[in-house]
């Protein structure tokens, strides 16, 4: 029993030559080295930098709530009304979307044309389609609404295409086989699978389209971007910590909330 | 009466599922369809109601053809044929009654079934079909709150609450144990002998198919190999359909459930005495 061998290792499974492992190593390394060389670092601009990046953290650390609490609350408010709407909005358009790009269910044209839709979304960053928007629309919340719906539509449209193609098939076919229509079959085999995903899904990019929203201000879509935007542009530190506290205040509060929701809903 | 007339189905993938199978099924006659994983049991039954589209052939039930219909018509066809399936697919999240009641949905309109408002005789009926399983008392539960008997007899009450005139079971009892597998299959042919109703029941335990049906086919390959009474189906005919190894173990697992049940009744016997 003694002459069993101790110890094992994993062969290797990709690469199995040990002079080809050895080759692609040391060419990743003298890539990085190479690739670390093309980097053109400023040192004094660094450490000029540094001492503004320490005023930040010390505005963090004493943040100013009072001062620009006006302005606070009004993109505050702007946001979470552009948060909310767009959301509501942007799931009312993504659930047809969303089951015209399930293969199992659609007729191939249908589905080509609904997942090209998600893929333009998908494709295009917000802060793209917010920069898009508010050339045309004008810089305010309006735009930024119209870029949370279209992200949003890229986002739970194709989570809830893949979510139908993944049910369990025995249910609808047996749905099927009593005769029921199209819509029937939607409401009666897919819905009752896909629909604690769905709400999951829909409180998720709630939060999301809340952060985006910060992000998107910045650009001109209005909300507490851009309160943030301007805090930082007249050196107020202290506000803008004010700021990034409360969207981390509020982010916090949305992850409580939507997962104790969706244990709820299960 | 359902008819079928050289029935083909071959495959995208180039398998021939069935081929040429032809049959009839008189009133109130079940049909037990045995064969080995692979014959083409679960195509064939699917091919009645058009879940898979057959290659060629015709099928007719009560005379009309179902082969070539508009989607229209298909559905207005799929309503007389009830199914009862393997794990009996119940819509999980769905109520007990919202299970049963969805055997209506080809004779109501979408917002009729959107809002759960069926017509109170539909109502009626699936009440009488819940109590008539046995399960009177679960009309609010969610489906998968059952156990697997229950959800069989749910399974059954969606087919019945159709008003079908022809009913196709596929594996009724595959995911059930012995004991309760007798009870659905003592329940099935109890309805279709009260009703008059036809019956094609696909089953791979050949003890149980004797016991409980009046006439089996045996397929073998997507072909007819057998088609008689179960005193008929002798050792030499399920060699044929089984192959001769496979039926002597599948022979000696019936035995063996057998003895093992017989072993529990008595010790629960020793135990209570």
């Amino acid at each position: 029993m003694t002459s069993y061998p101790t110890t094992w290792r994993r062969p290797p499974q990709i690469f199995t030559d040990r002079r080809w492992r050895i080759a692609l190593q040391i060419g990743a390394l003298v890539y990085l080295v190479f690739a670390l060389g093309t980097l053109d670092v400023n040192w004094a601009r660094i450490a000029d930098g540094a001492e503004r990046g320490l005023r930040f953290v010390a505005g963090f650390l004493q943040p100013d709530f009072t001062s620009r609490w006006r302005d606070i609350s009004i993109g505050l408010v702007e946001s979470l009304t552009m948060t909310l709407t767009a959301t509501v909005v942007g799931v009312a358009i993504s659930v047809p979307i969303g089951i015209g790009a399930a293969r199992n269910i659609t007729p191939r044209w249908v589905y080509m044309v609904c997942r090209s839709i998600i893929a333009v979304s998908r494709s295009l960053q917000e802060i793209i389609v917010a920069i898009f928007f508010v050339a045309m629309f004008g810089f305010g919340p309006f735009a930024g609404f119209l870029t949370l719906v279209f992200g949003t539509i890229g986002f739970l449209s194709k989570l809830l295409a893949e979510d139908i193609e993944d049910i369990d098939e025995s249910q609808a076919e047996a749905v099927r086989s009593t005769g029921a229509s199209w819509l029937q079959l939607i409401n009666y085999a897919i819905q009752p699978q896909v629909m604690p995903r769905l709400i999951g899904l829909s409180l998720y990019r709630l939060d999301i389209n809340f952060r985006e929203s910060a992000v998107i201000g910045i650009v001109g879509a209005g909300g507490i971007g851009a309160t943030l935007n301007t805090a930082i542009d007249r050196y107020e530190y202290d506000s803008a910590g004010a700021i990034l506290l409360i969207i981390i205040g509020l982010v916090l509060v949305a992850e409580y909330s939507s997962s104790y929701l969706r244990k709820f809903l299960q | 009466m359902l008819e079928l007339t050289s029935l083909t189905k071959v495959y995208k993938t180039g398998d021939k599922a069935l081929n040429d199978v032809s049959f009839t099924v008189p009133k109130g006659q079940i049909v037990g369809l045995i064969g080995p994983s692979g014959a083409g049991k679960s195509t064939l039954i699917r091919c009645i109601n058009r879940l898979v589209e057959p290659t060629s052939g015709s099928i007719k039930l009560g005379g009309r053809e179902l082969t070539r219909l508009s989607s229209g018509e298909l559905r207005a066809q799929r309503r007389r044929i009830g199914m009862i399936f393997q794990e009996f697919a119940l819509v999980e999240r769905l109520t007990v009654m919202e299970n049963v009641l969805s055997g209506r949905l080809g004779y109501v309109s979408f917002w009729q079934s959107l809002t759960r408002r069926f017509p109170p005789a539909d109502i009626q009926r699936a009440y009488r079909l819940l109590d008539r399983v046995g399960l009177m008392s679960h009309a609010d539960k969610r489906a998968d709150a059952l156990s697997g008997g229950q959800r069989q007899r749910v399974g059954i009450a969606r087919a019945l609450a159709q008003e079908p005139e022809l009913l196709l079971v596929d594996e009724p009892t595959a995911s059930l144990d012995p004991k309760t597998s007798r009870q659905i299959m003592r329940l099935l042919v109890e309805i279709c002998a009260e009703d008059g109703l036809p019956a094609i029941v696909n089953i791979h335990d050949v003890p149980l198919a004797q016991q409980f049906m009046q006439r089996i086919i045996g397929l073998q390959s997507g072909r007819v190999v057998f088609d008689g009474p179960p005193e008929a189906l002798t050792t030499e005919a399920l060699t044929t359909i089984y192959g001769a190894e496979d039926w002597n173990a599948m022979k000696n697992d019936a035995a063996e459930d057998v003895a093992a049940e017989a072993d529990a009744v008595r010790r629960m016997a020793a135990i209570s005495a």
